[in-house]
């Protein structure tokens, strides 16, 4: 209990450093927001009146409580470039980046899972080098190259994969969005041919931005497999006859599971962030491409509205693998 | 990664004790290549990186042109070789800032202990949880683009890494005999910090230096692409990879040849982190 206060008062303290931080950056801009608003020729007295209406005539430790507070109740403010509200842009384009990144890290886990399995089981062995170069390669691609580069080959020249976007135009309205997630929407409608094209229009930039997982998951499963190989009780294991099978999949993966939790956890949540040049590349309508299309557009709000909201979901995400993590491992001292 | 302080203190010297490592050499010698490459652009380059020449643009790889030209008809090999001059230059402005700054945190609280340690540490952890490259691109986008910004929205975040690195090491080594030795012969203050703590905490800042840089690399590279970069038209990796996109389809070069540039760089300073972290980590093998 006392470990649950003290876990929900450093995730309060986290949020409110990210608060502070975008807070800071409206007010180290270059940009003001007044200006940009009433535009260049606006009069004086117009300008100061839309200064007041921004709360910029008060002292800095008011306008970040009137900011925390706005926040708060979900007013992050007007876009300047679509002329809506923010969260409402980004009630309408975070489902499709949760989306993508779902789908990315169940490739991710689950690939990146099986190849760091064989890869310890196996060492020395081709797979093992499989492993250490797709996990050296996964860290060093610049994903919106590889992106383009998958465009070309599978779109351009093998016409395997739609192009860029989430749905074919065929589909785009006849859909009714639900929920927001093009394969849960598609599929409700019971229309079968606007449910594969949902899963198609996925696969490349899920595969995509899945690559980073793999590498991230397969080094560490591998890592820690092997070092639990060398411990007593599996020596032991062994020598009652256990084979290699039953001891990494009986006694070895449960042991891990804290550890493995949490590195698919945490590639998740950088999935999350990962997803901004993604969509750029695969014009994807999520909250990255949101962000990318304010930051042409030098749209101040929309801007630090996403990143606040990735920002929160990040820090969140992160904070309840710490208690999946705790709660695992209380259960096996049980 | 506390025993890597340890095994620095070996008879052989870190280099030759890299150099041991087939990956460590590999990945550093293309490091060098691209350093030498920056350094003596203006020799290697065939064409001015800057030269416009619109009756050949677009023109694929041939002998004139190794990799081509892009939309402006400007050489992509010579732009790509100029390119590495401001890759490698915001790398090191990040690593001379993000550093300092996370060894100097990490002493002093693993130094003072107490209150000092609460508070540096709260913010350590806070800063560690960020979305550091979302807050990075966000930082750029409001600042304004430049290669300046980038480094410190890079800095900014990445510090914390090292402050923890340095804080565990240096309260180990204030329990050890060889810093109440030297605070008996009367050596204190910034001149124990700086002549015997800082030495025994920098080889593992190193490595980690090694592991971060790949991804430095990469966040240089996609801000360049989101056009929060260098301004052109100075040639900078990401921004002709974004430069490419428009004919991406039809002269798939243009973006292609800056792209396996980011990754083979990025790929190079992977290689020797792995290198050197089998050669001084025991752990690993």
């Amino acid at each position: 209990m006392v470990s649950l206060v003290r876990w929900a008062w450093s995730v309060a303290l986290t949020l409110l450093g990210l608060a502070l931080v975008t807070f800071a950056m409206t007010r180290l801009s270059p940009i003001d927001p007044a200006l940009q608003l009433v535009g260049d020729h606006a009069s004086q007295s117009t300008y100061q009146q839309a200064r007041q209406e921004l709360g910029l005539d008060q002292s800095l430790p008011i306008q970040f409580l009137h900011y925390l507070g706005t926040a708060l109740s979900g007013n992050l403010g007007q876009s300047i470039s679509t002329g809506q509200p923010v969260a409402k842009d980004i009630a309408r384009t975070f489902p499709a980046t949760v989306e993508l990144a779902t789908v990315a890290i169940l490739i991710g886990a689950g690939l990146g899972l099986a190849l760091g399995i064989a890869a310890a089981m196996r060492r020395g062995t081709w797979i093992d080098s499989l492993c250490r170069l797709v996990s050296l390669v996964g860290y060093s691609v610049p994903i919106f190259w590889l992106g383009l580069l998958m465009l070309l080959l599978f779109y351009a020249r093998l016409h395997w994969a739609p192009g860029p976007g989430r749905a074919d135009v065929v589909f785009q309205y006849s859909v009714k969005p639900v929920t927001g997630f093009a394969l849960v929407d598609t599929l409700i409608s019971g229309k079968a041919g606007a449910f594969l094209d949902a899963i198609a229009h996925l696969a490349l930039p899920a595969g995509v931005l899945a690559l980073h997982s793999i590498a991230a998951i397969s080094r560490l499963t591998r890592a820690s497999i092997i070092t639990e190989l060398g411990q007593e009780y599996v020596t032991t294991a062994r020598a009652r006859g256990a084979g290699l099978w039953r001891v990494v999949f009986v006694h070895v993966l449960p042991n891990l599971s804290g550890t493995i939790l949490t590195v698919v956890a945490l590639s998740y949540a950088s999935l999350l962030e990962g997803a901004v040049l993604t969509e750029t590349v695969f014009a994807w309508p999520g909250i990255g491409r949101y962000l990318t299309t304010a930051m042409f557009a030098g749209d101040m709000p929309a801007i630090l509205g996403a990143t606040l909201v990735v920002g929160t979901a990040f820090v969140l995400l992160n904070a309840l693998t710490d208690i999946g993590v705790t709660w695992l491992g209380a259960r096996k001292t049980r | 990664m506390s025993f890597s302080f340890h095994a620095s203190l070996d008879d052989a010297p870190l280099m030759r004790r890299a150099l041991r490592s087939p990956a460590a050499t590999a990945g550093g010698t293309l490091i060098l290549f691209v350093l030498l490459l920056a350094v003596f652009a203006p020799l290697i380059a065939p064409y001015d990186p800057d030269f416009q020449q619109v009756a050949s643009r677009l023109m694929p790889p041939d002998a004139t042109h190794w990799f081509g030209t892009d939309g402006f008809g400007r050489d992509i090999l010579s732009r790509i070789i100029y390119g590495t001059r401001p890759t490698l230059l915001l790398v090191l402005v990040v690593v001379a800032l993000m550093a300092p700054l996370g060894i100097v945190v990490g002493i002093l609280a693993g130094y003072f202990g107490g209150v000092v340690e609460r508070i540096l540490m709260r913010v350590t952890d806070i800063v560690m949880s960020f979305p550091r490259l979302l807050l990075a691109f966000a930082f750029v986008a409001i600042m304004g683009p430049g290669l300046i910004n980038g480094a410190l929205a890079l800095t900014l975040t990445s510090w914390p890494a090292y402050a923890r690195q340095a804080r565990v090491e240096t309260s180990a080594l204030g329990r050890s005999d060889y810093l109440a030795a030297a605070e008996m012969v009367g050596i204190s203050g910034v001149r124990l910090l700086w002549g015997h703590v800082l030495p025994l905490v920098l080889p593992s800042a190193i490595i980690r230096l090694a592991l971060d840089l790949s991804g430095i690399i990469l966040a240089a590279a996609g801000l360049g692409f989101l056009g929060l970069g260098v301004r052109p038209p100075t040639a900078e990796w990401g921004s002709m990879v974004s430069e490419g996109t428009q004919v991406i389809f039809d002269q798939w070069w243009v973006a292609a040849v800056p792209g396996f540039a980011i990754l083979i760089t990025s790929f190079a300073f992977n290689l020797l982190a792995d290198g050197l972290r089998d050669v001084l980590d025991p752990r690993h093998d």
